[in-house]
């Protein structure tokens, strides 16, 4: 029996789809059975930063309203030999066409055959996002360093305490800049953490790689050079119960001054 | 063997007491007061009415019987109720006093878009969070940082006060009274302890703790002892 993880913000934006996408691809490198489940119905995207758009023939409406079997309906990434699979949010209706109820059963089925059920949960409050987090054990809050986004993530953290069955949500802080954070222009982990009073269980640089990345269809956690692909990595394995420490955030500038020592020969 | 009487009328150092027997029925007790003050008609000047208390024992009278028996008593020209008293509440009444009385203790943290709301004081360990609101009929009381909405008395008590370990609230209202947060932050110092209440010109003002047992003594609940 897997657990379901539904990652989820309020706010949109701050990075929920390319964080389902990444957990669910570096949990997978670890060698977990993964189903990446779409549930921002009308606005399907996970497909797209999945790379596996083309192959969508059924989706999650089909399934809920019986019009296809679940297995059918399951996109397999052929980049993993078996191991992630992809349900794709429908396209043509929107959020109403499910209830939290066909949500619940259909994660307790996919429960059956996965170790880990990622959902991506959509931006907002409302039904969307109520039958996101109905099937869900366990909550992953994105939130970047901005007013804005910590202001939504401590409303959603509000609404998924109240959530029967569902364990502390965690936190992932995304987009971090650090030259911002140390002048002092950017809310700073610690702000963060202290204000939503949740466990952080990773945080993740901000990287133009990424966007490249999602745009060509390919998690960035597949290209194990990019730092924000570590992140995502050590995010995977804090899921699976390991403690790693928190990546320094100043080994970026280190990185950079290191390279321009090397540039003048520097030792 | 005479029989006992329900109404009696005595003097005691704060005055006359009105003494109404409660084992008898309430009609039995209105004819036999109607009698008690008609029979004893000693003329005298109507305005110089004689104010006096009413015991009723445990006899619990709803709103309408305590109107009936001042009137009653009023038109007699001979006392003026000054107040009704009786030893028994009903049961809600009771609920309520206490709720009122109380302090609420929680300990959790209030997230935007939550609102916390007691009768009585509240006693709230941990955050409010920009966005999240506490209420409270009474006092509040924060050992965390108050960064929402604080509202003391909210069913009209300018007694009330607010007091946070960390007092940076995006509004505070006591009673009425509303007072919002500057909209240009002001210097990071770490301020301590610090309360909020409403001084005599009706404005709420924010000052050190400590004063407070000078502003609003009856917050001391602690009696006796040296």
């Amino acid at each position: 029996m897997g657990e379901a993880i539904v990652i989820t913000s309020g706010k949109g934006g701050v990075g929920k789809t390319t964080t389902s996408a990444n957990i669910g691809t570096s949990l997978a490198l670890q060698g977990k059975k993964v189903c990446l489940v779409d549930t921002d119905i009308g606005l399907r995207n996970l497909d797209v930063v999945m790379g596996l758009e083309n192959r969508i023939i059924y989706d999650l409406v089909d399934v809920v309203e019986k019009r296809c079997k679940i297995h059918q309906a399951l996109v397999k990434d052929k980049r993993f030999d078996g191991l992630l699979y992809l349900l794709p949010a429908a396209q043509t209706v929107d959020k109403s066409a499910v209830s939290p109820d066909q949500m619940k059963e259909l994660i307790t089925e996919l429960k059956q055959d996965y170790d880990y059920i990622i959902i991506d949960c959509p931006a907002g409050i409302e039904q969307g996002f109520q039958n996101a987090i109905s099937g869900a054990d366990k909550a992953i809050v994105v939130t970047t360093p901005e007013v804005s986004a910590v202001r939504d993530a401590d409303r959603i953290i509000g609404l998924l305490e109240k959530q029967k069955n569902m364990e502390s949500p965690r936190l992932v802080v995304n987009r971090i800049r650090n030259h911002m954070m140390k002048s002092g222009d950017m809310l700073d982990i610690d702000e963060i953490t202290q204000h939503l009073s949740i466990e952080l269980i990773g945080i993740v640089a901000d990287d133009e790689e990424v966007i490249k990345a999602s745009n060509h269809g390919e998690p960035i956690a597949l290209n194990p050079n990019s730092k924000a692909s570590i992140a995502y990595r050590n995010i995977a394995r804090r899921i699976l119960g390991e403690s790693i420490p928190l990546q320094p955030l100043e080994e970026a500038n280190k990185g950079m001054f290191t390279k321009i020592k090397k540039f003048f020969g520097v030792r | 063997m005479k029989k006992r009487q329900n109404v009696t009328i005595k003097g005691t150092k704060e005055g006359l007491v009105l003494h109404l027997d409660d084992t008898c029925s309430y009609a039995e007790l209105k004819r036999e007061l109607d009698q008690k003050l008609s029979a004893n008609s000693r003329t005298q000047d109507e305005r110089n009415l004689i104010s006096v208390k009413v015991n009723v024992g445990n006899r619990y009278l709803t709103e309408e019987q305590r109107e009936e028996l001042k009137n009653l008593i009023l038109q007699k020209k001979k006392f003026m109720v000054d107040d009704i008293v009786s030893n028994v509440v009903t049961t809600e009444a009771a609920l309520r006093l206490k709720a009122e009385n109380e302090v609420l203790m929680v300990s959790r943290i209030i997230r935007s878009g939550q609102v916390l709301e007691t009768p009585g004081d509240l006693l709230l360990i941990g955050d409010v969070n920009p966005g999240g609101t506490v209420m409270a009929g009474g006092n509040i009381f924060i050992m965390g940082s108050l960064k929402g909405v604080a509202h003391a008395g909210c069913f009209g008590n300018e007694e009330a006060v607010i007091a946070a370990s960390s007092l940076r609230p995006s509004q505070l209202r006591i009673s009425d009274r509303i007072n919002r947060s500057p909209d240009t932050s002001q210097s990071n110092e770490t301020r301590e302890m610090e309360c909020a209440y409403i001084d005599d010109n009706r404005q709420i003002i924010v000052d050190r703790i400590q004063a407070l047992i000078h502003i609003r003594p009856n917050l001391n609940r602690f009696e006796g002892g040296h």
